[in-house]
């Protein structure tokens, strides 16, 4: 619990930060209580919904199943991170043109893992998109529109 | 009031809050924070029926770090009848000498930190006489097990007043309609038909879950809460402190998905309860394990009879539902009577007996989720249609339209039908399946079928809402209503409704968070009631502040007509840019309730909802293992405000219903719930959809809807389940009568088709 704390040391958004943390503390709890930022977000706890997807050192991770002491000395990126300003990435604007979501609980990780996945395959299949986002769920059940935002997300990248 | 050609409303705008929810800026109650707060861990019961001989909290009162540990007897102590609920006040804010539930919330730690607060919470040590338990519907009309000794109906529903007091019994409501001589019609029937269905135990995992806020001090209480019904709660917790409702603050924010779970008070008597206490903020947020025992879906059984004529015409139905309610009522009699007299589905009878009964038992509550009872009976009237329709030999979508309900012509509980285009929603079922089209039906192991059903829902009446549009002197509008936007959209609709009246750019309307310190009453935002009625009192409300604008324009001198910008209007009344136009309305659609004898009504409801679904699936008769090729779901919604937006809910709700019928089920097993986890209760996943999918609207029209619109967020439910079921029966001639339908449903059935049954594990 309380007991046991220590100051870690990683690069949030392109910024470098430090972090006094509980070594139980998983990485959701350290971005919302140390840095304010809500947009990974806890609705499982248990790795199975995505809805708390970062970027760490590139890699896409439930940040609900990472211990915040892992974190040291790594790379995150969160979906704070993504817009470029007020300029929003191309795999955001693609969300908001297709519709890809009702209640947004469950966005941020869908566009991180899109992200991702445009980075290492710019032209999926739609068998591919549904593969490589197949960890994440969307309780509003936007999955058709999902794939569209993936696909235009695709397109916008290469305009 | 249905305009012409509209500017703003019947298009497809994105959602306002869009760039907040792609950025992960939305703000959710789940991520508010409140100085110097308490975080609470509930100790939850894990019996499923028993007194309380003793909670010892000793252990965890001693841990470093803890706050304070809090009982029933310690709420008792600062609020003498901590009971509550919408129909009954019978749920106590923490258990009272009793639970009646596995996971029931006998004891919370508070404490700063919220783990400190979980491990204490798990060293509270409580002592039960275990008493014998109810869980099936049908059990609790007779067993012994009584879950509540005495029923005490809430005040706010005149016709559970008969039931106050009633002593030893689980019925907690029964409801029952006569429409013509059904007797009379089966004595005379050239064929009478039985069969029964059952549903099965589902949870809304809304992905925000549960959460709220309290800070109780001074005479005052702010609620910070991801609910649904503002408007209830504030109701609700000042009925429980006995202050007057304007010491009650209610303020709420975009949720992330509610679908019914969030409706009337869930967490926030407790919220308020701890912070009432302990003096200081209080935070209980729930986790998806504890959502699954704070409220579900109803399990029902159904047994339904009809009488058919030598034509093929239905002249008689016989409903009789049981509600599986859990221990708690909640909702669950408004499900029982609202979902009940639709029962006999959208088919114009003449004779109909409907007898729906709401039962305690000791699960978890049941309450409102996502269509109200109606996808429970859409299940069995539709696949009881389809096993009509194969047995006399005549095609089932013919069959349907021999017997659907008619606009002019009376539904079961009385009302003449208006504005319910049955017929069209299921030929355009029909006309996307291509259904006159031949069909392949496979062969070898490999066997298709397809199936249709369709289903409708009244709105639930009579329910007010109240909205304040209020006009910005640089000619910017803000819109106050406590309709709360959970993912359907609300508040893009109500501003394009705002838009439209007052004839300004879409971008310059803001829609406020429902907060009843300063947005009006409203009944709530469920049953796919806020198109209609909110979108009215907004329709009305900005018709309120246009007119005074006129009249601000007449008194100033502008000539009629004018179309001076509204900046100028204002700085030609208040010398500078200054003051505010204020509309503001009340919207309370006509109502009758139904007599209770009879349960007729001339009047029971001011639109009808429809929504029709298609399946084809393909089956493997070695396995069981189906898929689904395609699902098609249709529905009146009358002229949509927003067409995509209607769009993704009807979808969202046919996935949603998707998971009931095909993997979603709360398994227990000797009085425990086994998999309160999204690990064993398996939702939708991208994988889970059919490999096609559509989903649309009829061109229709509600004439006394606001634009013509109405109700859209739970027709697309309606039809999913028992369409899969038909397109199964189609394809391999057998008939499941319980969901969720599973491979090894299938292959049991198959079996034992074959005269081979599996023996049962
Ligand atoms: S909250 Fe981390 S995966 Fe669900
Ligand atoms: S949009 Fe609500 S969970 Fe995906």
């Amino acid at each position: 619990m309380s007991g046991h704390r220590r100051t870690i040391t990683f690069t949030l958004n392109g910024r470098d930060v430090a972090a006094d943390i509980g070594v139980h503390q998983n990485l959701t709890e350290v971005l919302q209580e140390s840095f304010g930022l809500f947009g990974a977000r806890e609705s499982c706890g248990q790795g199975l919904c995505g809805c708390c997807t970062v970027l760490v050192d590139g890699q896409a991770v439930t940040s609900c199943l990472s211990l915040a002491a892992f974190a040291d000395g790594s790379t995150i990126d969160t979906i704070e991170g993504l817009a470029d300003g007020d300029t929003l990435s191309p795999e955001q604007e693609a969300f908001i043109e297709t519709g890809a979501f009702q209640c947004g609980y469950c966005t941020p990780g869908f566009i991180l893992m899109t992200k991702q996945l445009l980075d290492e395959n710019p032209e999926p299949s739609d068998e591919e998109i549904m593969h490589y986002l197949s960890g994440n769920l969307c309780r509003c059940g936007a999955y058709a529109e999902i794939v569209k935002a993936v696909r235009l997300a695709g397109q916008k990248r290469k305009a | 009031m249905t305009g012409g050609s509209t500017t703003t409303v019947g298009h497809s705008f994105p959602r306002m809050e869009g760039r907040a929810k792609v950025t992960g800026q939305a703000d959710y109650i789940y991520n508010m924070r409140l100085p110097s707060m308490l975080h609470a861990k509930v100790h939850r019961s894990p019996i499923s029926h028993g007194r309380i001989r003793s909670i010892n909290t000793a252990a965890a009162a001693a841990m470093p770090g803890v706050h304070q540990v809090i009982t029933g007897e310690d709420v008792k102590a600062v609020l003498p009848e901590p009971y509550y609920g919408p129909a009954f006040h019978d749920q106590p804010i923490l258990a009272l000498e009793k639970v009646r539930h596995f996971g029931e919330p006998v004891a919370v730690v508070l404490a700063p930190d919220p783990h400190v607060a979980e491990t204490a919470a798990q060293r509270i040590v409580v002592d039960y006489e275990e008493l014998p338990a109810v869980f099936d519907e049908v059990e609790a009309l007779t067993s012994e097990a009584i879950v509540h000794e005495e029923l005490k109906p809430a005040g706010t529903f005149a016709d559970l007043k008969h039931l106050s007091g009633k002593r030893d019994t689980n019925i907690a409501l029964d409801f029952h309609l006569n429409h013509g001589d059904a007797d009379k019609a089966f004595a005379e029937a050239a064929h009478v038909f039985e069969h029964t269905f059952r549903t099965q135990q589902t949870m809304h995992t809304p992905f925000e879950p549960m959460v709220a806020l309290a800070d109780v001090r001074n005479d005052r209480a702010e609620i910070f809460s991801s609910t649904q019904s503002p408007s209830f709660v504030r109701f609700e917790l000042s009925r429980l402190l006995g202050w007057p409702e304007s010491n009650v603050r209610v303020k709420t924010s975009h949720l992330g998905g509610g679908f019914g779970a969030k409706v009337y008070v869930k967490v926030e008597a407790l919220a308020m309860a701890l912070s009432l206490i302990a003096h200081r903020p209080v935070r209980v947020a729930q986790t998806m394990e504890e959502q699954f025992y704070t409220i579900t879906k109803h399990p029902n059984t159904f047994r339904i009879r009809s009488a058919v004529d030598g034509d093929g015409r239905i002249t008689g139905r016989k409903c009789e539902v049981w509600w599986n309610g859990g221990a708690y009522a909640d909702i669950g009699p408004r499900v029982t009577q609202k979902s009940g007299f639709t029962a006999a589905g959208p088919y114009d009878i003449d004779n109909i007996d409907i007898d729906s009964f709401a039962l305690y038992t000791n699960r978890p509550p049941a309450g409102a989720l996502r269509g109200f009872g109606i996808p429970q009976l859409v299940w069995a009237y539709e696949s009881h249609t389809d096993i009509i329709a194969s047995e006399l030999g005549l095609d089932p979508v013919d069959f349907r339209k021999r017997n659907i309900l008619r606009n002019g012509r009376p539904q079961a509980v009385g009302t003449i039908v208006e504005d319910g285009e049955f017929e069209a929603v299921l030929d355009g079922v029909a006309q996307r399946l291509g259904w006159n089209r031949p069909f392949d039906k496979g062969s070898g192991t490999k066997r298709r079928g397809r199936g249709v059903a369709i289903g409708f829902k009244a709105s639930i009446s009579p329910t007010t809402s109240s909205a304040i549009v209020s006009v910005n002197a640089d000619g910017s509008v803000i819109v106050y209503c406590s309709t709360v936007d959970m993912g359907q959209g609300s508040d893009t609709a109500m501003a394009q409704i705002a838009a439209e009246v007052l004839d300004v750019p879409l971008d310059l309307i803001r829609v406020v968070n429902p907060d009843t310190d300063v947005t009006p009453y409203d009944m709530s935002t469920l049953g796919s009631r806020s198109t209609f009625h909110m979108g009215h009192a907004v329709q009305l409300a900005a018709t309120d502040a246009r007119d005074k604008l006129r009249a601000m324009a007449d008194e100033v001198g502008l000539p009629e007509g004018s179309n001076a910008p509204l900046p100028e209007l204002f700085i030609k009344k208040f010398g500078m840019r200054a003051g505010t136009v204020v509309g503001a309305a009340n919207y309370k659609p006509d109502y009758a309730p139904p007599n209770y004898e009879t349960g007729q009504s001339p009047n029971a409801t001011p639109f009808w909802m429809i929504g029709a679904a298609g399946a084809e699936v393909e089956v493997d008769t070695e396995t069981g293992q189906f898929r689904i090729l395609r699902l098609v779901n249709v529905c009146d919604i009358g002229k949509p405000i927003n067409p995509e937006v209607v769009e993704t809910q009807i979808s969202g709700a046919a996935v949603m219903q998707l998971g009931f019928t095909l993997t979603e089920t709360m398994i227990i097993e000797n009085g425990q719930l086994t998999n309160p986890s999204l690990a064993d209760y398996k939702i939708p996943g991208l994988f889970d959809m059919p490999d096609v999918m559509e989903n649309g609207f009829i061109e229709a029209e509600q004439h006394n809807g606001p634009f013509g619109a109405k109700g859209a967020g739970e027709s697309g439910t309606f039809g999913v389940s028992p369409a899969i079921a038909n397109a199964i029966a189609d394809a391999v001639g057998v008939r499941i009568t319980e969901m969720p339908i599973t491979a090894e449903a299938i292959f049991r059935a198959l079996r034992e088709k074959a005269g081979r049954p599996l023996e049962d594990v």
